[in-house]
């Protein structure tokens, strides 16, 4: 055993001697090993993350929302439907829910103006979610001044801004109090944006739907599983849509990892041919160049991998957020929570490393079996 | 620590490995805090969801409906006016909504 040890701790000497010899051209082959990884992996924890991070927070969200829609579109509300869906048997709680848009020309953004379940704020006051106060530049006493239904102004103050760690719920969330919304967007009491409902057993939440659907079929139910789900697809879709990208760089690498291990150099020829007279056998000259290739795909992912770790969970996935930021204003700030996934780790060590070892072994191959007589006489 | 002296390659490749592995282990341990600080955090966001009622992330507020992709109609994509090419980037990002089943 020690024997055997030995004889690959010198065929390892060899192998980092041979990656030393020739750093320029290694480095290059490493550095981008290193981006691959790094790309690939900053994808797929940034996926997960955000995921997770949707699932998580929409497990308060309302068990159904019920819309009303007319000739297909989604209409107000009227208070009857409420009290006819509240009738249920299973439905612990109706309410109507107040929520609407604002497009804020001074700043170019689009806020969302609700209505908040509990709390609302006192009559002429808001409360304003942290990125739109940070964009606006206002604080608690301020006035948020906005144009109502007539093109009014319609001066808010400013009376709370919601706690900075929800910026991912609340970015460009107004939340005023029910007579404020009704005069500002010009509603009549008695309509509703839409219905949420609480239901006492979540199993029985589909079964539900279908009586709600049953006594009014002019709606339309969307469940909380469904929000969530929608949350997964949208970042599924987004994930594949990057690693579809990625994978045209993934190619490209197997092509620059081939042509690097294909082209060998008449120096490292007659290396070969050296070795071999020296009594190597074909099975050594292999395992040396596995090596090689080995430590370099070890190390690129290792190195890789943290750089992802770090850059998605410290420091806030930068380089996603032009992708998720779209041409919106106001995006917020936020901190995925970290998940390690033994599974997932592995997985993208097999989707990069496989790639470099398949295009590096017929090359390696080919040297190996090289004749050493025929080398040294070139 | 002759056995791994890095004045022979294959110490210093173990060294290197050793490192890199050491690092990736130190971040991936430092995960359970980081996930306890996030869950803090995130409590003050599932607070807000359940006295808001509200039903999506704040994340993608460029067009009225990326803003709430769970609540917004079927004709999305088309409703500024008929046969509108989608110009939004997470509009297109967003991929078209399947039917009810």
């Amino acid at each position: 055993m020690n024997a055997w040890i030995e004889r690959q701790r010198g065929i390892i000497d060899t192998a980092v001697a041979n990656l030393r010899r020739r750093k320029a051209r290694y480095l290059g082959l490493f550095l981008a090993y290193v981006l691959l990884v790094f790309l690939l992996a900053s994808v797929v924890l940034f996926g997960d993350g955000m995921r997770r991070e949707a699932r998580l927070l929409l497990e308060e969200a309302p068990e159904l929302v019920v819309q009303r829609l007319t000739a297909g579109r989604h209409d107000l509300m009227p208070a009857q439907w409420l009290q006819r869906i509240a009738g249920l048997r299973g439905v612990t709680a109706a309410e109507g829910r107040l929520w609407g848009y604002y497009h804020d020309a001074a700043v170019g953004a689009n806020l969302t103006l609700q209505v908040p379940r509990e709390a609302p704020p006192a009559a002429g006051g808001v409360h304003l979610g942290a990125t739109l106060a940070r964009l606006r530049g206002l604080s608690p006493g301020d006035v948020l001044s906005l144009r109502d239904h007539a093109g009014r102004p319609y001066a808010f103050v400013v009376e709370a801004l919601l706690d900075s760690r929800s910026e991912l719920v609340s970015a460009d969330l107004v939340l005023l109090g029910e007579a404020d919304f009704r005069a500002f967007f010009g509603i009549a009491e008695g309509l509703y944006t839409d219905a949420a409902l609480r239901v006492a057993n979540p199993l029985e939440t589909r079964t539900l739907a279908e009586k709600v659907l049953a006594r009014l079929p002019a709606a339309r139910v969307i469940s909380r599983e469904e929000m969530r789900r929608t949350y997964d697809a949208v970042f599924n879709w987004r994930q594949g849509l990057s690693l579809m990208v990625l994978s045209v760089l993934l190619a490209a690498f197997a092509l620059l990892a081939w042509d690097k291990a294909s082209g060998l150099s008449a120096e490292e020829r007659r290396e070969i041919g050296i070795l071999k007279a020296l009594g190597w056998d074909s099975g050594d000259v292999l395992a040396m160049k596995l090596w090689e290739g080995a430590l370099l795909s070890l190390l690129a992912f290792l190195l890789g991998y943290t750089l992802a770790w770090l850059h998605v969970y410290y420091a806030g996935a930068p380089l996603f957020e032009p992708v998720l930021k779209g041409w919106s204003v106001l995006y917020p700030r936020f901190a995925l929570a970290p998940e390690v996934d033994i599974s997932r780790i592995v997985s993208l060590a097999l989707l990069t490393v496989l790639p470099y070892v398949a295009a590096t072994l017929v090359p390696v191959w080919r040297a190996a079996t090289l004749d050493p007589d025929a080398v040294m006489r070139e | 620590m002759a056995l791994f002296s890095a004045r022979r390659g294959s110490g210093l490749a173990a060294w290197l490995l050793a490192g890199s592995l050491a690092c990736l282990l130190l971040v991936l341990l430092d995960a359970s805090r980081m996930t306890e600080e996030r869950a803090r955090e995130r409590a003050q966001g599932c607070a807000l969801v359940a006295r808001v009622g509200l039903t999506d992330l704040a994340l993608l507020n460029e067009a009225r409906y990326t803003r709430h992709l769970s609540q917004a109609d079927r004709h999305a994509a088309f409703q500024d006016h008929p046969g509108a090419l989608e110009h939004f980037p997470s509009g297109s990002l967003a991929g078209p909504p399947r039917p009810s089943p």
